[in-house]
Order: C-alpha cells, then structure tokens, then sequence
C-alpha cells in the first residue's frame, strides 16, 4: 500500500483531525490533531490492511520562530512494507501530549528521550525520567534557546588555549619543585 | 648487587648511604615493570587501547597487564570521551586505586574534548577531574603511540622517590 493511501484510509476514519500529506521530499508526513494521536495510533497498529506494527522511531523538532514544538512518529509494517509519517504540532511554552506506549512498547524509551532532551511531557507515561543526561541535569538541550549552565558539579566547562594553559601548568610544576628542593634544603641546612 | 664497597675508607654511614638510595632504585625498578593498567575504554580510543594489550603492540613485555578493577591497578588509561555523566565515575574509579597511582590520558578527546569539545554533555579534558601524568595525542593514537606513552611513564615512575608520591582528586579529601 502507497503512503497516499494509508492517509485516504486514515482521513476516512478520522475527518478534519488529519491533515494533508505533505510534498514527499523524502518521507511524505501528515499533521494530525494532537488530541487524538493515541486513537489513530491504535488504529494505523491494528486496523486490517495497514497494522503499522513498528514505531521506528520517535523525535522532535522545535521551531522557537512558530512557537512549536512538533513530535514526529515514523511508523513501518513489517507485514505489508509500507510507511507513513505522523507529526504532531504543540504549544512550544508547555509542550505536552498523551503518550503512545500503550500501542507500541518501544516508545517507552524514545518519549523518555524526547522528553530529556526537548522537554516534552507525555501524560501516561509510566516512567517519564531523563534516559541519557543526568538526573539533576537543568534545561533540555536540542531546544533552539537552551544555554550551557557553567559546568556540571564542580566540574569546569571553560578549556583555554592549550599552549596557554600547558604553559601555566608547567610554571606552577616548576615552582612547585623549586619550592620542595628547598624545602628539603632548608632543615639540611639549619 | 652487592652491599658491600671495595673501598676500604668508607665509613659506616657511607654504606648506609649506598643501601637507601639502591633500595630505591630497586623498588622503582619493580614498579616500573609491574604496572598494572585500569581499563577504562570509553570510545573508539577504547579498540585501540585492546589492541594495546594484543599481540603486536604487546605491552606485557613491559610488565603492564590489564585489570577490570581499581582496587589492583596501578595506573589508569582514560580512553575516550568523557561526559560528565562519566566523570563522577572516572573520579570515583580513581580514587578506588590503591597508592601510588598515575593516569594516562588517550586521545584528542580525553587530552581536551576534542572532536566534541562544544558538546553540552562533554567534560572538556580527564585533567579537569584528575591529575593526569602523560598526555598521548592523536584521534586515536596508535597503539605504538600509547606504548611510547606508558614508557615515558615508566621514566617519569624511574625518576621520582615511591614513598612520597601521594595524590587525591580534584575535590575529593586525600
């Protein structure tokens, strides 16, 4: 089945909640209504004739210039080997939509890394935690704006010219060693 | 080697003397052949730091046999990139290893940050978590080149006194 055709089937189904295919320039994609992303989910998964029964993957983009965060699900079926590519439009201030983990297992894990790196909440979640960043990680960094936070637990994120700093470093052991010979001078000497 | 002098001027306090500093020599010369090397395999660096160990680079000629833990290692080859996620680890790795302890820093990434120096998640060098001794460039460096890196360790561990070599982590209470 053509993706052209899966979105007939879809827009059949679903109305004004499924927006047009877009120019295919490399995978054609329909924006859909953020409301009822589980329901046609569980309908592109199951429906006979299409059951899109692999979620191969599962990201987002963020657009700061249209206020949007958009998430984008890129469905496969292993049985008829046809593709189709939903996205999903949201409010880039509280980004936040019902998860699909219930239709596909494997989205478990790719919501819990859109949602450590874009900061996108996903209601149902059964485990929403960061995946890759560290728990006390601040800000969500593919987002357009997001600014470094100086470092992380002490550690410094500045690195100067090395042949600067290898040269700092190499007067401080010098002055060091200066110092421990005379050290061990000193009382040999007294 | 021999305690004894032939010179038959010297004193008491001179063989003295001449024992100290050859319990020294002998002690260093033990550890410069016994190193015992963390694995700490992080990246690419990590394929070139086994082939490090394997046949043709073959540092077990030079005594240096790989450990999985801290507790038995000697020194420590950082290789790869560090996140910082993985330098809370780095530095707890580092301070399980028994004293004296030296660490190795492999490749552009762990000398620096390298390839991925502007990265939001990377530590921008091993040396702004620990000490490191010897600096082996290059993206990744042969396995020749770590080989050089630990023989300009074994100099560095030839030429310093073993009893007063003492150090902590950057942060951490010695």
């Amino acid at each position: 089945m053509t993706t052209t055709e899966i979105h007939d089937r879809l827009k059949a189904r679903f109305g004004e909640d499924v927006g047009p295919l877009s120019e295919p320039k490399i995978d054609a994609f329909a924006v859909v209504k953020r409301e009822r992303i589980v329901e046609i989910c569980r309908f592109l998964a199951k429906e006979p004739g299409l059951e899109l029964d692999f979620l191969e993957d599962l990201t987002a983009l963020d657009w700061p210039k249209n206020n949007q965060i958009e998430v984008v699900y890129h469905l496969l079926s292993y049985r008829h080997r046809h593709s189709i590519v939903l996205k999903v439009q949201l409010d880039r201030a509280a980004p936040s939509i019902a998860t699909v983990e219930g239709v596909w297992k494997t989205a478990n894990w790719f919501e819990r890394e859109v949602y450590d790196l874009f900061g996108v909440t996903f209601e149902g979640h059964p485990d929403l935690r960061r995946i890759m960043l560290p728990d006390d990680w601040i800000g969500h960094p593919l987002r357009k704006d997001y600014q470094e936070t100086g470092g992380y637990h002490g550690f410094s994120n500045v690195r100067e010219n090395p042949l600067v700093e290898l040269k700092r470093l190499d007067d401080v052991r010098r002055a060091e060693a200066a110092n421990a010979a005379g050290g061990v001078d000193g009382p040999a000497k007294a | 080697m021999t305690g004894r002098t032939m010179d038959a001027g010297a004193g008491a306090g001179d063989v003295t003397l001449f024992h100290t500093s050859q319990l020294d020599k002998l002690i260093n010369m033990a550890r410069e052949n016994s190193l015992w090397y963390l694995l700490f395999g992080l990246a690419c660096c990590g394929i070139e730091l086994m082939q490090f160990g394997g046949p043709r680079a073959d540092v077990m000629r030079f005594g240096a046999i790989p450990r999985a833990s801290p507790r038995q290692a000697d020194f420590m080859i950082v290789a790869g990139t560090l996140t910082y996620k993985m330098a809370e680890r780095a530095k707890l790795l580092y301070d399980q290893m028994p004293e004296p302890k030296y660490v190795i820093s492999m490749g552009s990434c762990s000398n620096c940050g390298g390839l991925f120096q502007l990265g939001y998640s990377v530590c921008k060098g091993v040396d702004k978590v620990l000490p490191v001794d010897v600096y082996v460039p290059g993206c990744p460096p042969r396995p020749e080149a770590l080989t050089e890196g630990l023989i300009r360790l074994q100099e560095l561990i030839r030429s310093e006194p073993w009893s007063t070599k003492r150090r902590a982590a950057k942060g951490s209470v010695a």
